[in-house]
């Protein structure tokens, strides 16, 4: 980022977001609240993660972040990209979704999430190639001057919100996502992410011009390491909780066997313990 | 459910608390050595491209690790299997291989940045080396007192 004359102006007009955000909200209440008087319920930290995610969104997207600013840029971000997407999918939208409607409606859900193009794009591996190869190419190429008027954008700040939903949802998602692959991808490519990003800092901090031109550079670049430390650390913590909960009551001690029920002999060794992360 | 023996749960509790002492010790050294006394800096402008992305792998790691690792240690608490003394051990360990692993491989080999910057380095070298050697002698202690008292 040398200067920081073409990095994206703000987001423009706050009403149409607020709208928006508003709506998202609402939608979610009110199947939640339909939810809630079904036999199963609905948990309300569910609910409350998803209004933490919208309000994270509309502040992310409020005049208060706006501007060229090298900080503010990177505050949208993190806030767009990493810390709403954390609420509105641990809200788990698509069981909400499933919960409320006719089976006819859910077996067409369960058909698009069984397609193979959405097995593609949603493996961790491609959402993380989405997320934080779109960053690269947004923050390192001149990619940054094509996306500084209004609508090209706004265009950037919905891939981010869209880019980091997914990756988050790959990882760490608690909604059904038919063949999801085990712990073992998803620590892996999580450990690489996170290196990305924390590595893709430092270049900007390393390439920042000496002097006070790159002071704010310099400062959005520590920004984006401990604000994306922090974001990434509540990921890592959501996805080892899906691990604990399903350990719960799972084994018994002594009763361990190299093959799965369904012959799968990979699935009770992927069980036993964090993988990824044994010596 | 029979309570497992004291024996089956040595290793996860070495293990599970090991994770947990190299992120400790990574969080000391950021927040301690890079906020507080900034000692060490953000970025040296003299870290070669090799240094940026092995810093940026160890991040990740570390900050994996700490959330994998509380995780695990829960899930031994949960089953009744942890070993208190075995996990103290596997803390000491993990905190000291970080250190001496920071210590050699990050500021030695890789050169990712110095303990402090314009002074002589040598004390401060030995200094956070033999720290790391004593953590690890001490974590070595008392993982052996676990595991003996375990095997009687």
């Amino acid at each position: 980022m040398p200067g920081h004359s073409h990095l994206p102006a703000g987001p423009g007009p706050w009403s149409p977001v607020v709208v928006v955000v508003a709506v998202l909200a609402l939608a979610y209440l009110a199947a939640a609240v339909r939810a809630g008087t079904g036999p199963r319920g609905w948990p309300r930290r569910r609910t409350a993660a998803w209004l933490l995610g919208c309000a994270v969104a509309a502040v992310a997207l409020s005049p208060a972040l706006a501007g060229h600013d090298p900080r503010a840029h990177m505050a949208r971000h993190l806030l767009l990209g990493m810390v709403a997407p954390l609420g509105l999918v641990l809200a788990a939208p698509v069981t909400l979704l499933l919960r409320v409607t006719e089976p006819a409606t859910g077996r067409r859900i369960g058909r698009v999430l069984r397609a193979r193009p959405v097995h593609v794009l949603v493996h961790p591996a491609t959402a993380a190639l989405l997320a934080v190869g779109g960053l690269y190419a947004v923050l390192l190429t001149p990619l940054a001057d094509a996306t500084s008027g209004q609508v090209p954008h706004n265009a950037l700040l919905l891939h981010y919100l869209a880019a980091g939903a997914l990756f988050t949802w790959s990882i760490a998602g608690p909604d059904p996502a038919p063949r999801r692959p085990g712990m073992t991808t998803r620590v892996l490519v999580l450990v690489l992410a996170v290196a990305a990003h924390s590595v893709l800092a430092k270049i900007l901090y390393a390439r920042a011009p000496a002097g006070p031109d790159g002071d704010a550079t310099r400062a959005a670049a520590q920004l984006m390491y401990y604000g994306g430390d922090l974001a990434e650390l509540a990921l890592a913590a959501a996805l080892f909780a899906t691990w604990y909960r399903r350990r719960a009551g799972t084994r018994r001690p002594g009763r361990r066997t190299r093959r799965g029920r369904n012959g799968r002999p990979r699935a009770v060794a992927q069980e036993d313990q964090p993988a990824g992360l044994q010596p | 459910m029979g309570v497992p023996s004291t024996r089956t749960g040595l290793r996860p509790s070495v293990l599970a608390a090991g994770l947990i002492g190299v992120a400790a010790m990574a969080a000391v050294d950021e927040v301690v050595f890079h906020q507080i006394l900034g000692w060490h800096h953000f970025y040296d402008r003299a870290t070669p491209a090799v240094g940026l992305l092995s810093d940026g792998l160890l991040h990740a790691a570390e900050l994996v690790a700490l959330a994998g690792g509380f995780f695990w240690f829960a899930d031994i608490r949960r089953r009744g299997a942890l070993v208190p003394l075995a996990a103290w051990g596997g803390f000491l360990l993990g905190a000291g291989a970080f250190q001496l692993f920071d210590g050699l491989v990050d500021h030695k080999v890789l050169r990712v940045h110095q303990i402090r910057y314009g002074v002589d380095l040598l004390p401060y070298d030995l200094a956070w080396n033999g720290a790391a050697v004593l953590l690890l002698l001490a974590g070595a202690l008392v993982t052996w007192r676990a595991a003996r008292r375990a095997v009687r």
